[in-house]
C-alpha cells in the first residue's frame, strides 16, 4: 500500500502524542498520579480527534477545502485508537482487568456508562472504515451508519463534563466545538438557503 | 513554451528530487515540532522542590491505638507537595505547587472569635509554640484518591480551650485567607470566595482533629495550606480547610463552600463513607497515590473506633 505524503505527515503528527506520553511515563515526568495522567491525556486526545473528524465537513462546505476529506478516515481511526487506549488504561490500571468490577462500575457511575457508550458507538465505525466495507454497505447506508459519530462525540463530551467537580472550562470548550460543528449541520439541513455554501 | 527554455535552465532531475525531499523533510519537522509544543501544554509542570524550615521538639505518637499514627506506608513527599486541591491557586492538582510558590505567610494571624469568653488573635509564631505532635493520618479525597501524610500540629481543642467557648457555642466555622493578589485564582469565580468550612463543636474538640503547621518534619509548604490548616482525618479532604485566618464559634450550622457549590453532592458532614455514593461516582474504593489498582475505603476512613460514637443514631445517608 502506498500512502500519500500529506497523509504520512498527518499520521506522524497523530502518533507524536502517544510517543511523548510513553516517553514521559518511562522517565516518570507525569506527576504523582501517572495512571490518572495517562487516562486523562488519552481521553483528551480522543476528543481532539473526534472534533477534527467532525470538523471536515463544515470546513469543506464553508471554505471549500474539499481535499480535506481524504484525511477524515485517518482522523476518525485515530479517535478510535486513542479511545481504545483510554478504555485500556481504565480497564488495566483502574480495574486490573477485573471485568466484573468494570460492569459494576458502569452501572454505578453514569459517566463511565457514557464513556463506554461513546466507545461502543465508535466500534462499528472503525470496523466499517475500509473501502471494501463502504462498497459492501453501499454509500448511502454507510454514510447513515457513520452519523453515529455525532452521538459518540456528544457522549464523549458529557462523559468528560460529568467527572469535573467545578472548573468546567475544558469540557465547556469541547462542548462548544462539538455544538458548533454539529449545529452547523442542523442549520444546513433545515435552513439550507440561509447558510452560504460555497 | 518548453522549447524556449535553455537546457542549462532546466533543473535536473536529481536536484529536483533533492529539493522535493528537502521540502518534505521540512514539512515533517515543522509540523512535528508544532504538535510536540502543543502536546507539551498538557503536561504537568515539573515538580516544585520543598523549601520548609525544620520544626523542632516534635512529639511522635507512641502507638496507633488512638488513631494518632499508622504503620501504613507514607506517601512520598514529592506526591504530597505536587498533587493538591487548592482552588485558590489553581484548579488542576499538578498546577497548585508552582502557582503557590512564593506565597507570603508572614505576618499571619488567626482570629478566634464568636461565642467565646476570650476572643483574640493568635500570631503564627504563637501557634508554632503549642506543643507540636506528629500525626500520621490517612487523607481521603472526595474524588477517590488517598494518601498517608505525616502531619505536624496540635489538637484544635487546645486552641479552643484558650478562648473558652460559651455554653451557646455548638459549631465552629473556619475561613481561608481572602486576598486575590496573593491567591490569584480567587480572581475567578470558580468557587464562592473566601473558602469556608465548619464542624460541630464535638467534632472540633475531638483529639484527632488538629491544626497542622507542618508535614514531614518541616513547616507546611504553601500548596498544602501554609502556614496553618485544619486536618480532620475521618472526613473527605475538602473539610480540612487550608491557610486559615478566622475561626468563629457559632450557635447554628455554618455555611460550607462545597455545600454551597453543589448541595446535593457535598453535605455538611462529609464523613468518609464507602456506602454513600457521590451522585456521580461510588465512594467504595480509592486509589492510594503511588499504588496500582484501587483499595477498599473503610468507614470513617478507618477511624470508626475513634469517632463512630459521635454519630450514634444518626442517619448517615440522610446526613451525608
Amino acid at each position: 500500500m502506498k500512502i500519500s505524503f500529506p497523509k504520512l505527515v498527518l499520521f506522524i503528527n497523530a502518533v507524536i502524542p502517544l510517543v511523548l506520553l510513553l516517553w514521559d511515563l518511562y522517565r516518570k515526568q507525569v506527576g504523582p498520579n501517572p495512571l490518572e495522567f495517562a487516562t486523562r491525556t488519552t481521553g483528551m486526545l480522543t476528543l481532539v480527534f473526534l472534533s477534527l473528524t467532525v470538523a471536515i465537513t463544515p470546513l469543506r462546505q464553508i471554505f471549500g477545502f474539499n481535499s480535506l476529506v481524504k484525511f477524515r478516515r485517518m482522523l476518525g481511526l485515530f479517535a478510535f485508537f486513542y479511545g481504545s487506549l483510554h478504555l485500556l488504561t481504565y480497564v488495566w490500571f483502574d480495574r486490573l482487568f477485573n471485568l466484573v468490577s468494570v460492569a459494576t462500575d458502569v452501572v454505578q457511575r453514569p459517566f463511565i456508562l457514557l464513556g463506554m457508550t461513546a466507545f461502543l458507538l465508535m466500534l462499528p465505525l472503525a470496523i466499517t472504515s475500509t473501502n471494501k466495507m463502504v462498497k459492501r454497505l453501499g454509500g448511502k447506508r454507510w454514510a447513515r451508519l457513520h452519523r453515529l459519530v455525532y452521538l459518540a462525540a456528544i457522549a464523549g463530551v458529557v462523559h468528560f463534563w460529568m467527572l469535573v467537580k467545578s472548573d468546567i472550562r475544558l469540557p465547556l470548550t469541547f462542548a462548544f466545538i462539538i455544538l458548533f460543528l454539529l449545529g452547523y449541520r442542523v442549520l444546513v439541513k433545515y435552513f439550507p438557503s440561509d447558510v452560504k455554501v460555497s | 513554451m518548453a522549447e524556449n527554455i535553455k537546457g542549462d535552465k532546466i533543473t535536473d532531475q536529481q536536484t529536483y528530487l533533492n529539493r522535493r525531499n528537502f521540502m518534505r523533510a521540512a514539512a515533517v519537522a515543522g509540523t512535528a515540532t508544532a504538535t510536540t509544543l502543543l502536546y507539551r501544554r498538557l503536561n504537568p509542570p515539573p515538580p516544585v522542590p520543598v523549601e520548609g524550615q525544620k520544626l523542632n521538639e516534635v512529639v511522635r505518637a507512641a502507638n496507633d491505638a488512638n488513631g494518632f499514627t499508622t504503620n501504613e506506608k507514607l506517601t512520598a513527599i514529592e506526591a504530597i507537595t505536587n498533587y493538591n486541591n487548592f482552588y485558590e491557586f489553581d484548579t488542576t492538582k499538578d498546577g497548585v505547587a508552582s502557582a503557590a510558590k512564593g506565597f507570603v505567610t508572614r505576618p499571619w494571624a488567626v482570629a478566634v472569635e464568636g461565642l467565646v469568653h476570650k476572643p483574640r488573635f493568635f500570631d503564627i509564631d504563637e501557634l508554632l509554640k503549642f506543643p507540636l505532635e506528629e500525626r500520621v493520618y490517612r487523607l481521603r479525597c472526595v474524588e477517590g484518591w488517598s494518601m498517608v501524610i505525616p502531619w505536624i500540629g496540635f489538637p484544635l481543642h487546645k486552641l479552643l480551650e484558650r478562648v473558652e467557648p460559651t455554653s451557646q457555642a455548638r459549631y465552629v466555622a473556619f475561613q481561608t485567607l481572602l486576598d486575590p493578589a496573593r491567591m490569584p485564582n480567587q480572581q475567578t469565580g470558580v468557587l464562592d470566595w473566601p473558602y469556608v468550612e465548619g464542624l460541630r463543636l464535638d467534632e472540633a474538640m475531638h483529639p484527632l482533629t488538629i491544626l497542622a503547621t507542618g508535614l514531614y518534619g518541616e513547616t507546611l509548604p504553601p500548596q498544602n495550606g501554609a502556614p496553618v490548616r485544619l486536618v480532620v482525618p475521618w472526613k473527605y479532604g475538602f473539610k480540612s480547610i487550608k491557610s486559615v485566618v478566622k475561626i468563629t464559634l457559632v450557635a447554628s450550622e455554618p455555611p460550607t463552600t462545597w455545600n454551597i457549590q453543589a448541595p446535593y453532592e457535598y453535605g455538611f458532614h462529609s464523613n468518609v463513607n464507602p456506602n454513600v455514593s457521590h451522585p456521580r461516582w461510588s465512594q467504595a474504593t480509592e486509589r492510594r497515590i503511588g499504588e496500582y489498582g484501587r483499595r477498599n475505603t473503610p468507614l470513617f476512613n478507618g477511624y470508626a473506633e475513634q469517632v463512630a460514637h459521635l454519630y450514634q443514631g444518626m442517619d448517615l445517608v440522610q446526613n451525608f
